[in-house]
């Protein structure tokens, strides 16, 4: 435990769920920046992109080896699903990569829920002994800010695609029609605001939820034998359950990112 | 759930990996991708071909053979019918040498059965002109009575 003392349960499980969370500016409150999920965000994305890209550097059109074909196989995934939603143009300009990007990046971040936070912690006390939470995306801060930038992409789509009275146009009269302008304005208004929020919470929820089930698990394996054994043998359980989730989720993210985009190049 | 700076931390993070990969992982992939596959509608292609062209080969070795076979059996014909005329041409020759020796032979009998005549002619007519002779020493002067033997001899 952190500071080497007892913790009890609800100290434990609120110690766990601390940030890192350094002033970045003055002396915090918005300023404040959660160095773990930056932190840990960067390197996920260094170690699943760069891993692409160095496969990728090495690509050749002859007969791939099995790393190579593991990344084409992973790229047709997501090509798969962007040619089968994105009909306006050419999607290996950006929607794909994009998609690719999301989906190595998220499934990484989430997938960090697997490891042992006990253990991991040992590891991370050194960097900071209030908290150190090592998933990205079971901070609202990172989803929020994956679903924000596909929100503001979505925006410049809509107007590169439509142009700024083309998108103008559709955000009063689309769906209704023209002279039910205001009740177009609410409509569109709505749906600009749930995009990002049904985008970002979906993905933050199941990771939050799922790394409180395990740090529930892991109380009870301190309470002694019985608790050890069925602890592990839930967390065994919870943890295969969640290879779904996490993948499920990091699809789902790339899904609607991509639904996202190609509707904003849709003309209504 | 505090929304803080980590928010534009992310999302500088997150535009620059979408950055990276979009410019520098999805492009070369993409070519690898399409420059093999186009390798493979290549291979398919050029199988296609080669086996179109084993088709046409072996249709044309097909068609020979059997020209080749058409030919033999032709051959064969003229050979059978040359050996038949053969066999009919040397009969011929020889049922015409043995007429031509019968023919000869023949006329040598004939020759001979003239001559054996003649001789027998001259042999009767001389004994004939003995015998007168014999008779008609006594009576008749030979020479006197030739001519008239002549002509009985040509009689004869």
């Amino acid at each position: 435990m952190a500071a080497g003392k007892e913790l009890n349960p609800t100290e434990y499980i609120g110690h766990h769920l601390t940030h890192d969370a350094r002033p970045f500016l003055g002396d915090g409150g918005f300023w404040t920046i959660h160095v773990d999920s930056v932190a840990v965000g960067i390197l996920l994305g260094f170690v699943g992109i760069g891993l692409i890209w160095w496969v990728v550097r090495g690509a050749t059109s002859g007969v791939p080896g099995k790393r190579q074909a593991f990344v084409e196989l992973l790229v047709g995934f997501v090509d798969d699903q962007a040619r089968g939603i994105f009909r306006h143009g050419d999607r290996n300009k950006f929607i794909a990569p994009a998609a690719l990007t999301v989906f190595v990046w998220v499934l990484l971040m989430n997938s960090m829920d697997f490891l042992p936070v006990d253990i991991v912690a040992l590891g991370t006390h050194h960097i900071s002994a209030h908290g150190f939470r090592i998933v990205p995306t079971a901070d609202v801060n990172t989803t929020f800010a994956l679903a924000l930038s596909v929100w503001f992409l979505m925006l410049y789509f809509s107007v590169a695609a439509k142009g700024w009275g083309g998108w103008m146009h559709e955000l009063f009269c689309a769906p209704f029609g023209g002279k039910l302008f205001p009740l177009n304005l609410l409509f569109n208004a709505i749906e600009y605001l749930s995009k990002p929020l049904s985008h970002s919470l979906r993905l933050y929820g199941n990771m939050y939820a799922g790394e409180i089930i395990f740090l529930l698990l892991w109380m009870w394996a301190a309470t002694g034998l019985v608790g050890t054994i069925f602890g592990s043998l839930l967390g065994l359980g919870w943890a295969i359950f969640h290879i779904l989730i996490v993948a499920l989720q990091a699809y789902v993210f790339m899904m609607l990112t991509i639904v996202y985009l190609s509707m904003a190049h849709e003309h209504h | 759930m505090n929304i803080n700076f980590t928010l534009f931390a992310q999302a500088l993070v997150f535009t620059a990996f979408i950055w990276f990969t979009v410019r520098f992982v999805w492009p070369p992939l993409l070519r690898a991708i399409g420059a093999r596959q186009k390798q493979i509608a290549d291979g398919l292609a050029a199988g296609e071909r080669g086996k179109k062209s084993l088709e046409v080969s072996s249709k044309q070795a097909e068609q020979t053979i059997q020209e080749a076979r058409e030919r033999a059996a032709e051959i064969i014909v003229q050979a059978e019918k040359r050996d038949a005329q053969m066999i009919e041409e040397a009969k011929a020759a020889a049922k015409a040498e043995g007429d031509r020796e019968k023919a000869a032979a023949k006329a040598d009998i004939q020759q001979e059965a003239s001559r054996a005549r003649e001789q027998l002619r001259e042999q009767v007519a001389a004994l004939a002109v003995a015998g007168a002779e014999k008779i008609l020493r006594r009576e008749v002067d030979a020479k006197a009575h030739a001519e008239l033997l002549d002509g009985i001899k040509k009689q004869l």
